[in-house]
Order: C-alpha cells, then sequence, then structure tokens
C-alpha cells in the first residue's frame, strides 16, 4: 500500500518583494496561505508546480509544501512553513499585521 | 579611518551601476534566476525566508558617525527602520526589495560602503578585534592590515572562485578577541625577537557542521611578507579544496586531511615563488594607509566628573564598570554600548539608536564606531570626564544596558525567523533566557558568562565557542536545542562538548537555568567564573544539572 498522499500547496517568494506567496486555483498568487489551492493529488501537484516554475517572472523558488486542510483552507504542518505563513516572531513586521485572524 | 580613494569610488559606483542594470534585466525578464542569482549573491543580496536581506560589510568593523547615519537612512528609507550587526561586522537588512536594492547600494557608496564578497566563495569581510587602535594591550593595530587585505583581495582575479568562502580575522592584541582560531586564517600582531612587526599565522579554523580549531602555520612572518604569504595559503587552498563536496570544502577540511606539516610544506613553496612577484608596492600603499589609521589626538583633561558620577549614581557605576574596558591612555575609556537589553533581539538597533551612537561617536568619540563580534556597538575613545554625559544620552535612546560579557549579553543569528537555512529559531530562546536572568536579579553576581546561540549547524551565532553553546535543530517537526558546554572563542579557544539529548523550546530556559546556578554552587568564590569552574571540574557536574533524572539514577546505582 502506497503512503497517503499528505495535501500540499504551491509556494514561492515573489520575485520583487521576495515576500512569501502561494498559487491559487484560479492561477492568482496570494500572500495568505488560507487562499491558497488546496492540492490533494501528487500528479496534480506536480502540473501546478510546473505551471509555478514557468512564471520566472514573477516568482523565485517555487516548491511543494506540506498542509492540512482547516475550516478556512490549508494550514501549515511543519512549523517553518507556519512562520512563513505569519512573519517573525520578534516583530510584527511580517504577514501577521494583515492576518488578524491568523 | 580609511577613506576611499579617487580608485576606490569609481570602483565601487562602477559595481552599482552594474548591478542596477543587472536588476533591470531580471526584472524585465531577461535575466532567469539561475542566472540573477549569483549576480545578486556577489553583491551581498539574500533571499531569505520572508523577503530578500542585504549583507553590508562593515570592513574591520570601524565606520565614522557619517557612515553609520547613512545606515540609520538606509534602515528608514528602504527597510523597516532598524538594522542587524552581525557577529562578522556586517549589518544586514532584513526586508529590503529588490527594486531598491541598487538605490540602497549607491546610498552606501556615497559614505565609502558596500556588500561586494558579503556572500559567495571569495575571501569575505575581513574582521578585526573591534578594540583596535585602542586597547591598552595591543601590539600593534590591525586595522591597516585588515584594510590592505581588504583591497588585495577585492575582485582579485585569481580568488573569486575558491572552492568556498573564505574568512580573514586579525587582532593586533595577545587578547583574542576576533575569535581569530575560528577563521580560515587567523592572524595575530607579533614582533619578533629584535622588536620588528609581523604575524603569527593560523591556519584551518572554522565552525559550521565540522568545527576545528585553527593551527599554528607559522610562528612569525615579518609584516611585508603578509600579502604573499596569505596568496601563497589561498593559491594551495584553491587547488587542494574539495570542489566534489560543499561540506568539505573549506580549508579546514583540507588542513584535517593533509596534515599541517604538508599545508606548510605547500605554503612556504607557493610563498617562494610569490614573494618574488611582490615589487614593493604592497608596502607603500601599506604606508599610505598606517597613516590613515593613526590614533586622535587624545588630549589629557581631569577625570574628576568620571569619579564624582562613578560614586554618586549606582546605575552609572553598574554601567562603567561592566561596558567599558581599558584604553591604552588612562585619561580615555572604550565604551561598548550594549544592543541586548533583555528581552530584545540581540544585535538589532533601530534608526533612531544608530543616530544617536553617530552624534555622540562625532561629539564625544573622535568619530570612530566599531561593530563588535558580539554584536554590540563600540565607541573606541572616549575620554572618561565624558563617560557621564555618554551615559545619560545612551539611557534615554534605551542604549543603557550594563551587560557586557555577562549572561545576557547573548549572540545569535537570524535563526528560524528570517534565514531560510535555519532548522529552528533562535531569537526567542535569546530574548527568554535574558529576560529570566533579568527576573532572577543574578547576572551580575554570575559574572562573565558567554552564551551563543544559531539557528542550524552552520553555527553562524557561534555557538560552539559559547561557554554555554544552544544549537537549534528540527526534531521530527519540532524545536528542539541542543547545548554544548565549555566552548571559548579566545586565544584558548576550545570547541565545546555536546551536553547530551537537546531541550525542547519550553525545556531550554530552565536547562540554562539549572546550569547557571549549579555554577553558582560549584565555583569556590566569586572570582572564579563559569569557564574556570567547567576547566576544573569536567562537563559531570553540569550535566547533572542538565539531566537530574539521570544523575539520580547514577547516585542510585552507586
Ligand atoms: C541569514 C543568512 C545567512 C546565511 C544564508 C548563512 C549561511 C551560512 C553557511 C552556509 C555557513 C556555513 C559555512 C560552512 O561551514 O562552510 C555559515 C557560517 C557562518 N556564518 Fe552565516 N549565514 C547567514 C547569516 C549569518 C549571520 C547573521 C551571521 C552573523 C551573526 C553569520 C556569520 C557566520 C559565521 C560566524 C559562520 C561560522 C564560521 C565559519 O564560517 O566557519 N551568518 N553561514
Ligand atoms: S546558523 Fe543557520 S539559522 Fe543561523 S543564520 Fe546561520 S544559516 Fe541561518
Amino acid at each position: 500500500m502506497t503512503k497517503a498522499f499528505t495535501p500540499k500547496v504551491v509556494t514561492a517568494n515573489a520575485l520583487v518583494e521576495g515576500d512569501v506567496i502561494y498559487l491559487t486555483a484560479d492561477d492568482r498568487w496570494t500572500r495568505a496561505l488560507h487562499e491558497a489551492e488546496l492540492i490533494e493529488d501528487e500528479a496534480h501537484a506536480q502540473v501546478r508546480l510546473l505551471d509555478a516554475e514557468r512564471q520566472t517572472g514573477e516568482v523565485v523558488g517555487a516548491y511543494l509544501a506540506d498542509v492540512r486542510p482547516g475550516p478556512n483552507g490549508p494550514e501549515p504542518v511543519h512549523f517553518r512553513e507556519a512562520f512563513r505563513a505569519r512573519g517573525p516572531s520578534n516583530y510584527p513586521h511580517g504577514k501577521q499585521t494583515e492576518l488578524v485572524d491568523v | 579611518m580609511y577613506d576611499y580613494s579617487e580608485f576606490d569610488d569609481a570602483y565601487v559606483r562602477g559595481r552599482v551601476e552594474q548591478f542596477r542594470a543587472q536588476v533591470e534585466r531580471r526584472l524585465d525578464g531577461s535575466l532567469t534566476e539561475e542566472e540573477f542569482r549569483p549576480l545578486r549573491l556577489m553583491n551581498g543580496l539574500y533571499l531569505q525566508l520572508h523577503a530578500y536581506m542585504l549583507r553590508v560589510a562593515i570592513p574591520y568593523g570601524t565606520l565614522n558617525s557619517g557612515q553609520m547615519r547613512q545606515l540609520a537612512h538606509i534602515a528608514d528609507r528602504w527597510d523597516k527602520g532598524y538594522g542587524h550587526f552581525t557577529t562578522r561586522q556586517n549589518i544586514q537588512y532584513n526586508w529590503p526589495k529588490l527594486r531598491d536594492v541598487p538605490d540602497i547600494l549607491e546610498a552606501l557608496a556615497d559614505v565609502g560602503m558596500h556588500a561586494i564578497q558579503t556572500s559567495g566563495n571569495t575571501v569575505r569581510n575581513v574582521t578585526a578585534d573591534h578594540f583596535a587602535g585602542a586597547s591598552a594591550d595591543e601590539v600593534a593595530d590591525p586595522r591597516p592590515y585588515a584594510e590592505l587585505l581588504r583591497q588585495w583581495s577585492t575582485d582579485h582575479p585569481e580568488f573569486q572562485f575558491l572552492p568556498r568562502k573564505f574568512k580573514i580575522g586579525v587582532t593586533g592584541a595577545p587578547n583574542d578577541r576576533a575569535v581569530i582560531r575560528s577563521h580560515d586564517i587567523g592572524l595575530e600582531v607579533r614582533r619578533d625577537g629584535a622588536g620588528a612587526l609581523g604575524f603569527r599565522v593560523f591556519v584551518g579554523g572554522g565552525l559550521g557542521r565540522t568545527p576545528m580549531v585553527a593551527q599554528e602555520l607559522a610562528a612569525f612572518i615579518p609584516e611585508r611578507d603578509l600579502l604573499p604569504y596569505v596568496e601563497a595559503i589561498l593559491s594551495v587552498y584553491n587547488l587542494l579544496g574539495r570542489r566534489d563536496n560543499k561540506y568539505k570544502a573549506r580549508i579546514k577540511i583540507a588542513v584535517h586531511e593533509h596534515g599541517i606539516d604538508t599545508i606548510r610544506a605547500l605554503v612556504n613553496e607557493a610563498f617562494a615563488e610569490r614573494r618574488a612577484l611582490f615589487s614593493g608596492a604592497d608596502q607603500a600603499l601599506l604606508t599610505d594607509i598606517r597613516a590613515q589609521f593613526k590614533r586622535p589626538d587624545l588630549s589629557p583633561r581631569d577625570i574628576a566628573p568620571f569619579v564624582a558620577a562613578r560614586d554618586a549614581d549606582p546605575v552609572f557605576r553598574a554601567w562603567a564598570d561592566t561596558n567599558l574596558a581599558a584604553h591604552a591612555d588612562a585619561g580615555h575609556a572604550i565604551v561598548t554600548i550594549s544592543l541586548k537589553p533583555q528581552g530584545a533581539t540581540p544585535g538589532d538597533a533601530t534608526a533612531a539608536q544608530m543616530r544617536v551612537m553617530a552624534d555622540l561617536a562625532e561629539r564625544y568619540g573622535h568619530d570612530e564606531l566599531r561593530i563588535s563580534h558580539e554584536q554590540n556597538v563600540i565607541l573606541s575613545h572616549v575620554h572618561r570626564a565624558d563617560l557621564p554625559a555618554v551615559h545619560a544620552a545612551l539611557k534615554q535612546a534605551g542604549l543603557a544596558t550594563a551587560n557586557v560579557g555577562l549572561v545576557s549579553d547573548i549572540i545569535a543569528c537570524p535563526g528560524m525567523d528570517y534565514c531560510s537555512l535555519a532548522t529552528a529559531r533562535s531569537i526567542p530562546i535569546a530574548q527568554e533566557i535574558a529576560t529570566r536572568f533579568e527576573e532572577l536579579k543574578l547576572e551580575h553576581e554570575v559574572g562573565p558568562l558567554k552564551i551563543k546561540i544559531s539557528g542550524c549547524i552552520n553555527a553562524c551565532g557561534h555557538h560552539h565557542v559559547g561557554h554555554i553553546g544552544i544549537l537549534g535543530l528540527d526534531r521530527a517537526g519540532v524545536e528542539n536545542y541542543q547545548v554544548t558546554l565549555g566552548g571559548d572563542g579566545s586565544e584558548t579557544t576550545v570547541i565545546g562538548q555536546r551536553a547530551g539529548p537537546g531541550f525542547s523550546a519550553d525545556e531550554i530556559v530552565p536547562a540554562v537555568e539549572r546550569l547557571v546556578l549549579a555554577y553558582l554552587d560549584l565555583r569556590e568564590d566569586a572570582g572564579e567564573t563559569f569557564l574556570q569552574v567547567f576547566r576544573r571540574l569536567g562537563a559531570q557536574p553540569f550535566k547533572d544539572a542538565l539531566y537530574p533524572e539521570q544523575a539520580q539514577r547514577r547516585r542510585d546505582a552507586a
């Protein structure tokens, strides 16, 4: 039996700001993890990653990050992704300023 | 202070314009990220977790008030109003936008600064003792040599693609405040029997995944042979260094694999050839450079205001006793401004604080500031009579924390709050330890103690040479902190020993507290430092404090 596929999102950094971004189901880049497309199928994940990697004029370093489904959308599994989604813990300088409910 | 020559200025501006064009081509799509990445790294621009990070070199940690004000201006205009001073005497900006970076570099060029060779497999920013040119124990100011090395290594065609990064540290005093034995090359200025200046040369130090203490390559190399000798070392390394494996590519591995005697023989052979190629132009340059590092005129004045303030004000006294170091001129002092208020991020300064420090340097400090590898700022020549005024101004700016060299004067790398290579956070651990000891009101009683924290095995926070070192790891998706004990980064450098299993983020601060309390119980008197007790008794009593259950089991079994 193969191991169950851990759901993924496509994430990267924005070329100009360097900011953490996520690919949405309708092909936009969002700054909020909960708006990202939750990918539950391995083959689809690879296709979406290729879609992202082609956009070299907009994004840098696209990869697939593990997530779990939550009531408001994808949630981080690993603490690194939690920090990426929220910003640094020493100052409210990152996304935490925009994401009041995260 | 070294002032840029016309050549330096034109060169740096040329590089800025080159990078401006490269950024434009990246933004308009003519360059891919693969093509652009090495170009931006050559200009100190990294992409980190949340944003770009720009690393600006502060050569040998020295800057003037105008430069410090410009760093403040950059922080305000293009970043989030602060900067992070690092263990390699650089400043890092955590939030620049790609589009703005050429303007930032131009603003740096305006004050004779740059970000060149702050990344890549090149000779990095040459670091030096932060008390250089001021301390009482100095043989000679190491900075003219550091500047000579900087000029020689910048864009040196042979050494732009070394097997790995290459770090050089220089100290002018036998008391090593520049961690030279943890550098690829460490230089200690000394005199030979006849009184001539030269260097004791160490090679193959480094922290990171395979920490190693540098070994002595030469007991004395005359001053005039500095460049050919260093060039000989680099040429040997350039060929021997393991390009097949980036984890084995530093010179420390070459020294370890081939042995110091083989390396010495190869270096001496290369040195004989190289020396013949140096015509003496470097020595003329050194003479010019040295003239720019003359100690300022330190006029004698009455120190009575200092003595009076010290007697009258216990807060001033605590600060003076903790944050001042002996200056070569008894009327003066070296002031260390702590960037470690308990609970704050080690090494961060706001733009407003940078301006206060710049003003103080201009008014009371002969216009000189230093950045220390311990992430503090130094006013190198302050007359004692001016210290009460300096202290008062620092206090108003939140810069008068009296903790230099104490438990809360912690070195911490950015860790997972910023760094994309991190396996755990380091900043919050530093904040919590400092806050805890502030609550306990124990710092001054505990005395000299160096805690150093890194957020991954790369060891940017020097944890291996902390008396107490903390390494943040990722254990199955949870932050975990490993403790090392007994490390030392001074002239008696030792790599700390791993104490045992790691601690969770919740457990690490109490664990450090147990260690420090155990030290207080174990010391013979208040004069015996943590490190001295460790050397006298070994690791076991400290391990017992860290792991009380194991200690109990051992006692039960006995
Ligand atoms: C945030 C971006 C940073 C990155 C990507 C980074 C990367 C690295 C890497 C990969 C190493 C290991 C090199 C090796 O062993 O071959 C290293 C070592 C080191 N870095 Fe950093 N670092 C960063 C920030 C810093 C900061 C903020 C400091 C100063 C506080 C620093 C100072 C050092 C030092 C002192 C070492 C160990 C000494 C040695 O090179 O052996 N780095 N860094
Ligand atoms: S030690 Fe690791 S986490 Fe810390 S700055 Fe260096 S690379 Fe980043």
